[in-house]
């Protein structure tokens, strides 16, 4: 420690996690959390990538109004393998098994997270999973939308929803078993002197997205085992010719499919924190208040799930309950988005690649957020229900928010966890090609579903036609935009210069490891005198190397 | 005995009782998860159950209350032996953790025997939901229902399979697991200082007991005064 003032040039370490073994049995048998995500890492973005092929399909058919590149019938699974491989496939496991399980660990201080095998295990229900809704996908499609709405996902629908629906089962008992592993790991694994109020919010947002993941995915993981079974067996759960009730059903799947949104955005959010943070130098404003408004987004997530339903034949008096409630949800998200900007205030802001990515968030945030405070209005949920304004609000916040913190993640932690720098000028370039191409496609979207359009057709009249032209248009740059990184992240593993321990620097146990960590990721078991995101004095050399 | 812990301490965590309180945390988490995944059949149990009663009532009628009573008892007594199975692990009884083990087996399967007498006298009476359920008529006089309430009948008889299918599918999934431990215990894999896969095990099979002290009156006591 006493070679701080002689900077060295940095060195990967001789031995670190990625070269702890190269076959295939060491990557397949891993119990090491940080080769598992690397396993996720692989697994989401290929599923990312064929989900972003659905979509392809879908805007290409839409830059005309007749439907003639497919059939109604094509275009139903079109855009239900797009909603099913993105939802449960990308952006439900995306943050949490790639980022949380690689940083998790190591932000508590830990060896590992509590359970590896368990966490190995979770990485495994995930393939089955895929491998079950791929199987059903190329063999015959399943065109229920990704909601699985019944009578007809039960009794009329002629696709593979028995197959989807258990590939959707191993998916969720997954993404339990990672949210299991989380509590746990927060609970029992923290380092000396860790205490709660020391934790990174990225952690005490993994913590409120474990409650949701074990709270919320039993249900709709019994929920589409019934309509399996229903329609395996001609059970009647939810028939209505038997006196079953198809609504009942849509209950339980918002029950969870509501909260899953904050499976989503909650790790995103999480990650916005460590980004706005680092790049403003400066402490973050209201760490309490930021940690308590994660728990809070939990809580509030269980109660708002009808607003999905306010067509479907709810009673009056339960719309304007579910209306408030849902009113409520912008206020924690609303603290988190002022906490962010205070934090900016008078901090010397640099416009790294993570930082770009984190101000695009907070931006296209407020647009997905505020939007989704309109739906919670009833009248003008009512009059923009099953538009393209639902379908551009929630891509606000699933591409536009957790996609835009994923990338900033990842750009943020890519030397930590390859040991290699990323080319910076590319990914600044591609940063903004994303937010340029991300708004042309789905602002007009706004216009479209507000003018009328509805979702999930694939004929629209013709005066639509400039704004959907804009809409593929976007489609086309976003798709660059997401394949330059795919290009240079692999260039980078490679070739890419060589990352020092801390390169931003920033604070945080996961910098006070070598890049890339070593298997055990800490030499010496850290210990924490002070709170985290302490940026006032100078930045540390590593210490637990 | 320190030669006993450090084969059963796991390399990444720095103490047996943090190994100990993070299994048992981990656990109870998992039950929870369990709650909310039975909790999904319940609600949609109650919400028919309250539209239905009188349907519900009168197909509650035709299950067997007394062999439901009788699985019941079978299940507690299972839970005793399972609680024993934990004492004697805890005091290093190997050979006593290992029979209550065993016994706590054969209860379990007992209870599964039981069980699947039931599913068979329901498959013969034409009770299972679907295309071989009772005609509406048939199912009127035999259930002393309206023949209009036949499909509602087929709603109670889908939650009774898939309540207690469901329950049953966590015994046997809980019983090789059970198997497993009465193996290793006779082996002398537990002491005072760990037995924690026991008392795991315990809780898991504490709360398959439980579901069923909710499932037995819910599903065979409708309507009974």
């Amino acid at each position: 420690m006493s070679a701080v003032s002689t900077p060295r040039e940095p060195q990967i370490p001789k031995e670190h996690y990625l070269n702890a073994g190269y076959g295939v049995k060491s990557w397949l048998l891993t119990t090491d959390h940080k080769r598992i995500a690397i396993l996720y890492l692989a697994s989401v973005t290929f599923m990312f990538f064929l989900g972003g092929l659905y979509a392809a399909a879908i805007r290409l058919e839409l830059v005309t109004p007749p439907g003639d590149l497919v059939l109604s019938e094509t275009y139903n699974k079109l855009f239900t393998g797009h909603g099913v491989l993105m939802v449960f496939f990308f952006m439900i496991p995306t943050i949490p098994a790639v980022l949380g399980n690689f940083l998790i660990p190591l932000m508590v201080g830990a060896k590992d997270l509590a359970f590896p095998r368990i966490n190995l295990l979770s990485w495994y229900c995930y393939v089955v999973g895929a491998g079950l809704v791929l199987v059903a996908l190329v063999e015959g499609g399943l065109d229920t939308g990704w909601t699985f709405y019944t009578p007809y996902s039960t009794s009329f629908s002629n696709s593979n929803v028995i197959l989807a629906g258990l590939g959707i089962f191993a998916a969720g008992f997954s993404s339990i078993l990672t949210g299991l592993n989380f509590i746990v790991t927060i609970h029992k694994m923290r380092a000396p002197g860790l205490t709660w109020f020391r934790l990174p919010l990225f952690v005490w947002a993994h913590y409120a997205t474990s409650i949701i993941q074990i709270l919320g995915t039993p249900v709709i993981a019994v929920t589409v085992l019934l309509v399996a079974v229903e329609r395996t067996f001609k059970f009647g759960f939810f028939d209505p010719a038997r006196g079953g009730d198809p609504i009942l059903f849509q209950h339980l799947f918002w029950f969870y499919s509501h909260p899953a949104v904050y499976i989503m955005i909650l790790p995103a959010m999480g990650v916005i924190s460590e980004l706005v943070t680092c790049f403003s130098r400066k402490k973050i404003f209201g760490y309490s208040f930021i940690a308590a408004s994660s728990l809070a987004i939990a809580v509030l997530s269980f109660l708002v799930w009808a607003h999905h339903m306010f067509v479907s034949g709810l009673s009056v008096y339960a719309s304007l309950i579910f209306s408030a409630l849902s009113f409520l949800v912008a206020i924690p998200s609303a603290i988190k988005v002022f906490n962010w900007t205070a934090t900016l205030y008078r901090g010397s802001v640099s416009w790294q690649t993570p930082m770009l990515y984190a101000i695009g968030f907070i931006g296209l945030f407020v647009i997905g957020g505020l939007t989704g405070l309109f739906l919670a209005a009833i009248g003008l949920d009512v009059h923009v229900t099953d538009t393209y304004f639902i379908v551009a609000h929630f891509h606000y916040v699933m591409v536009g928010s957790v996609v835009m913190a994923y990338m900033g993640g990842l750009h943020f932690w890519w030397p930590k966890i390859t040991g290699r720098l990323y080319p910076e000028w590319w990914a600044r370039v591609s940063a903004a090609i994303i937010f340029i191409g991300f708004n042309l496609t789905f602002f007009p979207q706004f216009v479209l579903g507000y003018l009328g359009m509805p979702r999930r057709y694939h004929y629209y009249p013709p005066e639509f036609q400039v704004l959907n032209v804009m809409s593929s248009a976007g489609a086309s740059i976003l798709a660059v935009g997401y394949f330059i990184p795919m290009v240079y992240f692999t260039w980078s593993m490679r070739y890419g210069k060589v990352a020092p321990a801390n390169p931003w620097p920033a604070t945080g146990l996961e910098w006070q490891t070598a890049s890339p960590p070593p298997t055990e990721n800490f030499a010496v078991t850290p210990t924490v005198t002070e709170e985290v995101y302490d940026y006032t004095k100078p930045p540390k050399e590593p210490v637990f190397v | 005995m320190s030669n006993a812990h450090s084969s059963v301490l796991r390399h990444h965590f720095a103490s047996l009782a943090q190994q100990k309180d993070a299994s048992s945390l981990g656990m109870w988490t998992f039950l929870v998860q369990e709650i909310m995944f039975f909790g999904g059949l319940f609600l949609v149990y109650t919400v028919y159950r309250h539209q239905y009663y009188d349907v519900f009532a009168a197909c509650s009628h035709h299950l067997d209350w007394k062999l439901g009573a009788a699985n019941t008892a079978v299940l507690i007594f299972s839970s005793l032996t399972m609680a024993m199975a934990v004492h004697a692990a805890a005091l290093g009884q190997r050979k006593a953790t290992a029979l209550w083990l065993v016994l706590t087996i054969l209860l379990g399967g007992v209870f599964l025997g039981v069980k699947t007498v039931e599913y068979k006298e329901k498959f013969e009476a034409h009770l299972v939901p679907g295309p071989h359920f009772l005609a509406p008529t048939e199912a009127a006089h035999e259930l002393k229902i309206d023949a209009s309430q036949a499909g509602q009948a087929q709603l109670y008889f889908s939650l009774y399979f898939a309540m207690t299918g469901l329950h049953a599918l966590h015994m046997v999934i809980g019983i090789p697991i059970l198997a497993a431990l009465a193996w290793k215990a006779w082996a002398g894999a537990y002491g005072a200082s760990y037995h924690t896969p026991v008392e795991m095990t315990g809780l898991y099979w504490h709360f398959v007991d439980i579901v069923w002290i909710f499932l037995f009156p819910l599903l065979y006591l409708i309507g009974h005064h």
